[in-house]
């Protein structure tokens, strides 16, 4: 079936089963990799993205029914979020690959929650699994961008993190590689 | 006194892996009659710069280290460019990190021979080799200033990649590249005193890579796309060892995307136009497999079976091999457990490393020319394995290493199990199209190379003082090694590591230590931090409980044996721990503390422990590393909180059983790992020390079990002799 997306701000036709998990539309057909495959069945968190805001595993989430809902993926976030600008500061990653798929639902967590509790961010990330075990810079950092405390003089790759951004900024809606094989 | 360090970096635990890896090179080279260095050489696409094979610098002065190693998480990659930024005064903050081609002839881990990245090395093989590096380099562009400005090279300094002298000349790295590139490299350069390093050991050493992974622009193998590529799924065998007897491809074909099902030999691969279409292809194939081969035992059977091994009452042709031991063992060997005997099980089960991203691989096979496209960790094997799949020379395949999602070991074994697979798959297709191997998170916990199930049996005298007089040591484990290209002389390190060599059996006069090895058909692996992810707990967790019966405190016990066993770098980790940890546990909680000597590093832990229904709650974790010169702080401090954090998810929750040879667990819902919830607070000092780096990204995982195997003693007076601690009831 031909479906539209709107990913990103951007309304995108794709040629797919309905039953296809909206990560696999995402990577192969739209070509927006930064969403993870970790488990295929909402156990791991690697593939976290926005439904109007509220953080969803694209895994076990089929496109049929996604018409007329805003979907934000990493790449949506633009690059300087603050709690981009927080995982760079505090060097949260590690091997990076859970990465996207815990900031997601950390934004989901603090567009809503700007001090959130220990008990508050364990409820929120308990879903997404880390297995190079960097939890305690999550936390640390999600506590920074939801308090605003970003000394961004001082965090490393600023810089670079926002010629990321520009960059993203000119694809975020993604192109379509892949798409209509 | 600390160890040599000619002794530290080869490292115990390297040793046997690098003879191993080094020899299948020499296998290979005998195979076509030329030297291992040509053989890997062959054909491959290394252009070196006039900086040498790990530096490069641009017209703009942004200065690319070339990385031999992986990154999937260690921070290497840090502080491999850290070690050249030194030494070359340049600009940290224009420094880049890119990683190397497979070639071994430029690019071997000095100590294995062979491109590879593991036993914790990729620094401490690194130091000399790109200090000298970074050092020549600066050479270059100071001699090249000296002539350009017609002053004496000596009175030219350099900082943070620009070059000065008193007269007020200045010119950056990018205004003197094409001059600097034209002087010989010096071939001895002076290198700094580390007296005067201004990078290294300081906290502007972080990560290169935290924009790319903070942005889901970092490029995994996951995310490869390359024009008119294949993705690949396999059915596989239920049981290790089955084949295929016969397929259905009807069901298969018809669905919409799927371009060809045929077998390879690990079983049925379904190519496909994109991921779904494979994996929903693979569910409509129909397989029977050939179980004649396969292993029909289940956990409980081989764990049963190695029980019987520990208590002497194995199959009699199984062979005992001795480590470490000495002085009249007649009396330990017949003793029984008693008030100044104890005796101990310790039971540990399968674990799969379960990395986040599962194992996968793009390969195009076009003629006798492969190219890789993948998370790498043994370029030199996988080009071993891959050509000899293809027929061709190792030289003739390229790789093009990727940022893995994790390894913890798992992406290099001897048969490069994935790699091999996807080749297999990318030789049928064929014409140099690109073919993704998709492994589902089912297919890569069901794949084994398991952490091996090993138990240990432990038999120590106390003398009239309370210390061990006599330690009688039983392993059972299957071998790791035993699946490598050459056999080797003694027993399997990787089973012994950690108990051999332990400064404990060095303070004690009597010690009959032994390891068994029976053959299993579930394939192990090593998983990070290898045999001392059980030697560490039976080693620690025993110290404990012998200091309980001698009515000792654990850490003072420890103290008076590290001081009989001269073992001076594990007392100064102790020392640090226990001091920084404080005098008082938090109110509520209790106390253990656990040290382990891994990779040339000794790590301490003192580990904040309470039970909630039953099972350990960690808190606080005071950590204390002496890992030589500490090159990034952060990254050290970084491994601490991951290593512990690994380490505490198998102690917890680890455990992959079998039933009648088929693998129980298949994702994370049957698999238990560590959450956010579940996360220790890690704190991490660094012991000051002036020895050259030793590892990092392992000796942080081995110590925290028995670190809360120890506070639950402390707290219970309950030993634990099986690990996973939620499987204590089971």
């Amino acid at each position: 079936m031909t479906a539209t997306l709107d990913v990103n701000g951007k309304a995108l036709s794709v040629q797919a089963d309905p039953a296809t998990p909206l990560l696999w539309v995402l990577r192969d057909e739209l070509g927006l990799t930064g969403t993870k495959f970790g488990c295929g069945m909402a156990q791991c968190g690697a593939c976290t993205v926005h439904i109007d805001g509220q953080p969803v595993r694209s895994c076990v989430t089929p496109i049929e029914g996604l018409s007329g809902v805003k979907i934000t993926t990493i790449e949506g976030l633009g690059g300087s979020h603050p709690l981009q600008q927080a995982w760079v500061k505090h060097d949260v990653p590690q091997c990076g690959y859970c990465q996207s798929g815990q900031i997601m639902s950390a934004a989901a967590l603090i567009a809503q929650n700007k001090a959130p509790s220990d008990d508050e961010i364990d409820e929120a990330m308990s879903g997404n699994i880390c297995r190079c075990g960097t939890y305690q810079r999550i936390r640390a950092a999600i506590k920074d961008a939801a308090a605003g405390k970003l000394d961004l003089a001082q965090a490393a790759g600023v810089a670079a993190l926002e010629e990321t951004a520009e960059e993203m900024a000119a694809s975020a809606g993604a192109t379509s590689r892949g798409a209509g094989r | 006194m600390n160890a040599p360090f000619s002794k530290r970096a080869a490292g115990v635990n390297l040793s046997r892996r690098d003879v191993v890896v080094g020899s299948a090179l020499v296998g290979g080279a005998l195979l076509v009659g030329c030297s291992p260095a040509d053989l890997m050489s062959a054909g491959s696409k290394v252009e070196v710069g006039a900086f040498g094979p790990f530096i490069k610098i641009a017209p703009d002065g942004l200065v690319t280290v070339i990385s031999k190693h992986i990154e999937f998480g260690q921070g290497n990659h840090a502080g491999l460019a850290a070690i050249v930024a030194e030494e070359l005064d340049a600009d940290w903050t224009r420094v880049v990190v890119e990683q190397a081609p497979a070639n071994a002839k430029l690019y071997a881990n000095s100590t294995a021979g062979a491109q590879l990245t593991g036993g914790s090395s990729a620094i401490s093989n690194s130091w000399t080799q790109l200090r000298t590096a970074g050092a020549a380099t600066r050479t270059m562009f100071v001699q090249a200033a000296a002539a350009k400005w017609g002053v004496p090279a000596g009175e030219i300094t350099v900082k943070d990649s620009v070059l000065s002298h008193k007269s007020g000349k200045t010119a950056g790295f990018g205004d003197l590249v094409a001059e600097a590139a034209r002087i010989a490299p010096p071939a001895s350069p002076v290198l700094k005193d580390p007296k005067t390093f201004t990078l290294i050991g300081t906290d502007r050493v972080r990560r290169k890579d935290s924009v790319a992974k903070s942005t889901g622009t970092a490029r995994f193998t996951q995310d490869v796309q390359l024009p008119d590529m294949l993705i690949a799924m396999v059915a596989h065998p239920p049981r290790f060892g089955a084949t295929v007897s016969r397929f259905e491809v009807a069901e298969a074909l018809k669905v919409p995307g799927v371009v060809e099902v045929f077998e390879v030999p690990s079983g049925v691969a379904v190519v496909a136009s994109s991921t779904y279409a494979a994996r929903i292809g693979r569910e409509a194939l129909t397989v029977e497999w050939n179980e004649d081969k396969a292993e029909k035992r289940g956990s409980a059977a081989i764990a049963a079976a190695f029980r019987d091994i520990v208590a002497g009452k194995g199959p009699a042709d199984l062979k005992w091999e001795g480590f470490d031991s000495k002085g009249d063992a007649a009396a330990i060997n017949a003793a029984k457990a008693g008030p100044k005997v104890l005796e101990a099980t310790y039971e540990f089960p399968y674990l799969a490393h379960a990395t986040m991203e599962p194992m996968n691989c793009v390969a195009a096979v076009d003629g006798n020319k492969v190219k890789l496209t993948f998370g790498s960790q043994g370029q030199t094997l996988d080009q071993l394995n891959v050509a000899k799949i293809v027929g061709t020379l190792p030289g003739a395949v390229e790789i093009e290493t990727l940022f893995a999602g994790g390894s913890f070991g798992r992406r290099a074994n001897f048969p490069s199990d994935y790699v091999a697979e996807c080749v297999h798959i990318a030789k049928k297709v064929g014409k140099g199209r690109p073919v993704k191997l998709v492994w589902t998170r089912e297919d890569d916990m069901r794949a084994g190379y398991f952490r091996p199930l090993v138990i240990h049996g432990v038999r120590v005298s106390l003398d009239k003082d309370g210390y061990p007089a006599a330690w009688r040591h039983r392993i059972v484990s299957q071998s790791i090694m035993k699946d490598s290209p050459i056999g080797g002389k003694g027993p399997d390190q990787t089973a012994i590591e950690g108990a051999a060599g332990s400064p404990y059996l060095k303070a004690i006069p009597v010690v009959d230590a032994q390891v068994a090895f029976p053959d299993v058909g579930v394939p192990v692996l090593w998983w990070r931090s290898v045999g001392a992810t059980h030697t560490a707990f039976v080693m620690e967790h025993t110290i404990d409980q012998l200091a309980l019966k001698a009515g000792k405190d654990p850490v003072e016990y420890r103290r008076a044996l590290y001081r009989k066993a001269g073992a001076d770098r594990h007392l100064a980790a102790l020392d640090l721990a226990v001091e920084k940890a404080g005098p008082k546990a938090t109110d509520g909680w209790s106390r253990g503390v656990a040290v382990h000597e891994s990779f040339g590093s000794v790590v301490a832990q003192v580990a904040e422990v309470k039970l909630v229904d039953g099972v350990p709650k960690v808190g606080r974790v005071v950590t204390a590393i002496d890992c030589g010169v500490a090159i990034s702080p952060d990254q050290i401090a970084a491994q601490m909180e991951g290593g512990t954090c690994y380490g505490l998810s198998a102690a917890l929750f680890g455990e992959i059983t079998l039933t009648d040879g088929a693998v129980d667990q298949g994702n994370f819902d049957g698999y238990r790992v560590l959450r956010m919830n579940e996360a220790p607070s890690v704190e991490t000092h660094i012991v000051p020390s002036g020895n050259p780096p030793s590892g990092v990204g392992e000796p942080g995982t081995p110590v925290i079990a028995a670190a809360v195997a120890n506070a639950v003693l402390a707290a219970t007076s309950k030993a634990t002799q099986r690990l996973p601690f939620a499987g204590q009831t089971a």
